[in-house]
């Protein structure tokens, strides 16, 4: 309880300081309207705002779903199969060197203005911490539980037996270090989704964001930021929340 | 005790097999651990191999048990194939934490994609005396109870011979007695090699007691206690045997 009354007594002090200064400096409002402003604009134009984060969490959640699953395969291939490893490590680094903001116009111009340029930007973004945490859970399995599941499956053909050891003993194991992955991605997944739509989009926040900043509506700028943060913080919440609910056996806990 | 399907010392005893090992070297790199090292290991009795931590117990373990490669045999006294027929209980409980602990002990036959008997499982956490933990996870657990978890799965299996890497090493002194009861009560009539660094619970368990020392490690006295397992060890017999065991260990240094 403390805790929360502590955030919320930060939030107005802060808030408090914005609007102070909006109206001792007497700035214009389209260079920096105060929390007011932004707040009548929020309401009055909530509609405009929420059409926009539709899609915008679309593009988040689809992006999501689909980084995540290509993570996961990814890191499976890349730890059973050799020559996936020799062609696939390298290849996952080189994805991660060239920066994304600068593959943004390409994906437009081949996928096109609408959902699947900013669905690929997200998922460009995330399949690199999914695939690289899973993989290293992967790839620390505990030996004891590896040998003593070896020996149990002894009578087993070589290949049912990796099977079997990666089925019911590798990725088991490894689904703290996938949570891990899966928690990064949702931190920067509205990152790809945002910069893929200020590339060139005709709808979401982030399409919101430029417009308004075009025509000096900075209130609205400010509203629309204030609900990509509120979205991406709440769906950061659910993730972990569903995360901790699916993986009860794995140890939780905080500096005491 | 109630005789269970495939617990029976006669059901054993029918499919039991010794050991015969011969000429095996195991190397790490340029170290060499095991140099051309022989053991027979008897049928149906518990042999236990002493020697001071990092001599390479454990490695011999896991070349016996096929989970390293090298030179020389390990062989059935039967002639026969040793997978499948291994069950092996290591130094950690080995438990899977997302498992119950029913589902642990059947871990080898959903490993095998067999359907699993959970009736003989419950059976079996019931024999170590925990019918009520069967659908505990490992972590809410004490170490005693997981060891105990330990040993059902590794009785679930049925194999004629265990191997046994310090398995009660992690526990305190009055919870290791009672396993090394347990674990003599249950494993009687198998096969077991087991490693150990500690004299007493050599003493206390094993028929044959074989002493590894030096570097590469080698076989420096064989010793065969009289009388039943569990043994007592406040004895003079038992004093005795300790002290000569001390001294084959001491040897080395």
């Amino acid at each position: 309880m403390s805790r929360l009354l502590t955030a919320v007594v930060t939030t107005f002090v802060l808030l408090g300081l914005w609007q102070g200064y909006v109206w001792l400096s007497g700035i214009e409002p389209f260079l920096l309207p105060g929390p007011i402003a932004v707040i009548e604009t929020l309401i009055a134009r909530h509609e405009l705002i929420l059409r926009h984060l539709g899609t915008t969490a679309q593009e988040i959640v689809l992006g999501l779903l689909i980084g995540s699953a290509l993570g996961v395969a990814a890191a499976i291939l890349i730890h059973a199969i050799p020559a996936a490893r020799r062609i696939g490590l390298p290849l996952l680094v080189i994805s991660q060197a060239v920066p994304v903001f600068a593959l943004a116009p390409l994906l437009v111009l081949w996928l096109g203005y609408g959902l699947w340029s900013k669905v690929a930007m997200a998922v460009l973004i995330i399949f690199f911490p999914v695939t690289t945490a899973f993989l290293d859970g992967l790839r620390r399995t505990e030996p004891g539980m590896l040998d003593l599941a070896s020996i149990m499956s002894a009578t087993l053909s070589p290949f049912r037996r990796t099977v079997a050891l990666m089925l019911h003993v590798r990725i088991p194991a490894a689904l703290p270090a996938l949570a891990s992955g899966l928690r990064v991605a949702t931190g920067v997944a509205p990152i790809g989704a945002v910069v893929g739509e200020w590339v060139g989009s005709s709808a979401g926040l982030g399409y919101l964001m430029l417009h308004a900043n075009g025509r000096m509506q900075i209130d609205l700028l400010f509203a629309a930021l204030f609900v990509l943060a509120l979205f991406s913080v709440l769906l950061w919440l659910s993730v972990d929340a569903l995360l901790r609910r699916a993986l009860p056996w794995q140890p939780d806990s905080f500096a005491r | 005790m109630g005789v269970l399907p495939g617990t029976s010392p006669e059901a054993s005893a029918d499919e039991g097999f010794g050991l015969a090992l011969r000429g095996l070297s195991v190397a790490y790199g340029a170290h060499t651990i095991l140099r051309d090292l022989s053991l027979d290991v008897p049928a149906g009795s518990t042999t236990c191999l002493l020697g001071p931590s990092g001599i390479g117990k454990s490695t011999l373990l896991r070349r016996v048990a096929g989970l390293i490669d090298g030179p020389g045999t390990v062989q059935a006294t039967d002639g026969k194939p040793l997978a499948g027929r291994v069950a092996l209980m290591g130094q950690g409980d080995g438990l899977l934490p997302w498992l119950n602990a029913l589902d642990n002990v059947l871990l080898g036959s959903r490993l095998r994609g067999e359907r699993a008997d959970r009736d003989r499982g419950l059976a079996m956490l019931a024999r170590v005396g925990l019918a009520d933990a069967a659908a505990s996870r490992p972590a809410t657990l004490s170490g005693g109870m997981r060891q105990r978890v330990a040993l059902a799965r590794t009785l679930m299996e049925d194999c004629p011979l265990v191997l046994m890497d310090e398995p009660f090493s992690a526990v305190d002194a009055l919870t290791r007695l009672r396993l090394q009861d347990l674990a003599a009560e249950m494993l009687a009539g198998r096969t077991v090699l087991m490693v150990t660094h500690d004299p007493w619970e050599a003493i206390r368990i094993s028929h044959a007691i074989t002493v590894m020392t030096g570097d590469p490690a080698t076989i420096s006295l064989t010793l065969e206690p009289d009388g039943q397992t569990p043994r007592a060890i406040d004895t003079d017999t038992a004093r005795d045997h300790w002290r000569e065991l001390m001294d084959a260990l001491g040897e080395m240094a």
